[in-house]
């Protein structure tokens, strides 16, 4: 005897528990705490704040424990919390100009004003796995150095004083700046809100455009002008007050690629930008998204759109994980009146097709 | 989640500044029939893809009055529709029901209940891909010039297409339609059986599609006629057989499989409709009165 599913609410609830103790693991084990996960796993915390677009350390670290280390499932529990908080307003654009460097490398030039930082870099580091941090050993402290006086100047500074590269790019005169989060994504878009799309898209997915256009799907010969990561103060105007109000610090990964441009009918020959900025240290996201930005340049540069990278309705309609995801996922939602819908025609097509069959058939065997 | 959590979320979830917008986006669609209307989707606690756009159609449209009826596949159990169900429950504290003659406002996915609809209630469709055009042409920059231009050839020459290859129209759900004699609109993936429902309902019949940033709107009494041909006329599915619990016909009905021999039995999908179907004294062949 059939009966119709019921028990929906309990199985749900019993899912979710099931999880939850999961989630713990071996209760023997002492829970790992926000302050670890933020500490030890600082470059997940700074991915999570990244593609969820919030920066709070502590809540991204909890999105981490909450998820299982499903970074995805992180961002996304972060998005999802954004949504909720107040807006109180803007911030003045941050000055990286002005940042606290801890780590600066260029790609263009072998010595510069501030100089060459490695700082905390995996870079020349060998790959060898270090048996020493399966146990407590503490490491060495740092050695550290008295902090310049100078701000370091940029090196898209330095190539403009010949004019040998475009500026940082202006907006017209009443473009009020858009917000990704607040309206609806329409195409083509300005460099503006695609910018945000690309600083909140999946890693990977920008990783992967990227390197495509390095070996030739709209190849743009990109130079690592200057990654710099350090912190940057966050101003913010209040209308009571006749100067800007700091709000605190953030850190911040920077990229600017440079790129060769032989000049168009709109442009003289000289060198072009692509810009990548993201939450806390992670200069693959950021170099990723500063060669996808310069691709997706294409049309405002008059180049030939030929390839994926260049697409601005491909790239940025599938860029954004949370969304991906969703979707992906949902095909495990029932679809059991469409199927059945499919099945009756799938059903109805074979027996004209086995009609149509037996009917050739016949007429042959007539014909014989 | 604690009561104090709870607190900090407004009156079913969304801020009052993001309903106004969607409430916006609303009348906009009702004032336009058919037409697909860019709203600022906000990322809601549950997946993109899993009725995201119905559900901030419904946290705009809900009062503390309203009765809220949730179905996916027809069914009021299905573990999403329970899950958003709950939802509501938590955010707005408003009564809910399985009855679709006593709820004001049903949040669907994939069906159209089949008691008909009065004036005065809400059906929000959950809506993946709200391009009826999507398929044929998957530029957002293009589609919008078809549907500002209504050039909609490329959808005729696709069913037309069909019947050249298969003699009949291949399409089952997701039937496209036209709306009010202007736009061409994707009813979301219901199966074309209730299409016809759709036609002159004096119910509000609202869409919302959450990861694709769109709301569009049926107001009552509207006309909603499916694609076709003169010499190749609309039809629905029509099942073989009555409902094995309810008995009834001209109703959609779900396959169950019962055993690994190839048996099989079908019911109704919308449940509530057999249910109610059975408290009237109607049996169907395997139910249980038909059993003793």
């Amino acid at each position: 005897m059939y009966v119709a599913v019921k028990g929906g609410e309990a199985a749900i609830r019993n899912a979710h528990r099931l999880l939850a103790d999961r989630r713990r693991g071996d209760r023997m084990v002492p829970a790992i705490s926000l302050e670890q996960i933020v500490g030890q796993l600082a470059l997940a915390v700074d991915r999570v704040m990244t593609e969820g677009s919030l920066y709070d350390r502590e809540l991204a670290a909890l999105a981490i424990k909450q998820a299982r280390g499903d970074m995805i499932e992180a961002i996304f529990l972060l998005r999802a919390y954004r949504t909720t908080l107040p807006r109180f307003g803007y911030s003045q654009p941050i000055n990286t100009g002005g940042m606290l460097v801890e780590r600066r490398v260029s790609a263009t030039y072998k010595d510069l004003p501030g100089g060459q930082l490695l700082g905390p870099t995996f870079d020349y580091t060998h790959r060898l796995l270090d048996p020493s941090l399966a146990t407590d050993d503490e490491p060495e402290a740092p050695e550290s150095r008295p902090q310049e006086d100078e701000t370091m100047l940029r090196v898209s500074e330095i190539l403009a004083h010949e004019g040998l590269i475009e500026g940082d790019g202006a907006m017209p005169e009443d473009h009020e700046i858009g917000d990704i989060t607040r309206e609806p994504l329409e195409f083509p878009m300005e460099r503006d809100t695609r910018l945000q799309a690309l600083s909140r898209g999946d890693e990977g997915f920008l990783l992967a455009l990227g390197y495509s256009t390095q070996r030739g799907y709209a190849r743009n010969h990109p130079f690592a002008g200057e990654i710099r990561i350090g912190e940057v103060e966050i101003e913010i105007d209040v209308p009571e007050l006749d100067f800007p109000v700091s709000l605190g610090r953030i850190r911040v990964t920077e990229c600017q690629m440079v790129n060769q441009f032989k000049g168009s009918a709109k442009a003289p020959p000289q060198f072009t930008r692509g810009y990548g900025l993201v939450f806390g240290q992670s200069e693959r996201k950021a170099m990723a998204m500063a060669l996808c930005d310069r691709a997706l340049r294409a049309r405002e540069l008059g180049e030939d759109i030929i390839a994926p990278a260049q697409d601005e309705e491909f790239v940025i309609s599938h860029s954004d994980n949370v969304q991906a995801t969703g979707f992906v996922e949902h095909l495990k939602l029932p679809h059991y009146v469409d199927f059945q819908a499919e099945l009756d025609l799938v059903r109805r097509m074979r027996r004209e097709f086995e009609k149509r069959q037996t009917g050739d058939d016949e007429r042959k065997e007539a014909a014989e | 989640m604690s009561t104090e959590t709870i607190a900090r979320y407004n009156f079913a979830y969304l801020d009052e500044q993001t309903k106004r917008m969607i409430r916006r986006a609303i009348l906009k669609g009702i004032a336009i029939p058919g037409y697909q209307v860019p709203f600022a989707s906000r990322e809601m606690p549950m997946p993109y893809g899993w009725g995201t756009g119905g559900v901030q159609v419904t946290a705009s449209v809900i009062g503390p009055g309203d009765v809220l009826k949730v179905i996916d596949q027809g069914a009021d159990d299905t573990t999403n529709a329970v899950s958003i169900r709950a939802f509501f429950q938590k955010v707005a504290e408003i009564a809910v029901t399985t009855h679709t003659g006593e709820a004001t406002i049903i949040q669907t996915r994939h069906r159209i209940p089949e008691k008909p609809l009065q004036e005065g209630q809400i059906l929000v469709y959950q809506v993946p891909i709200p391009e009826p055009l999507r398929f044929l042409e998957p530029r957002e920059t293009e589609t919008r010039k078809m549907h500002a231009l209504e050039e909609y050839g490329l959808m005729h020459v696709k069913l037309y297409e069909d019947i050249a290859k298969h003699g009949h129209i291949a399409t089952t759900y997701a039937y496209p339609v036209k709306v009010e004699g202007r736009y061409v609109m994707d009813p979301s993936p219901t199966p074309k059986f209730d299409n016809p429902k759709m036609h002159m309902s004096p119910a509000l019949q609202l869409f919302g599609a959450g990861r694709e940033k769109r709301i569009y709107a049926i107001p009552p009494y509207t006309r909603v006629e499916s694609l076709d041909f003169e010499d190749h006329p609309f039809e629905i599915q029509k099942f073989d057989q009555p409902c094995a619990l309810c008995g009834g016909t001209d109703v959609y009905l779900d396959e169950v499989i019962l055993d690994d021999r190839g048996g099989r039995m079908f019911v109704c999908s919308d449940t509530d409709h057999c249910e109610e179907r059975r408290e009237a004294g109607h049996t169907g062949h395997m139910s249980e009165e038909a059993a003793q």
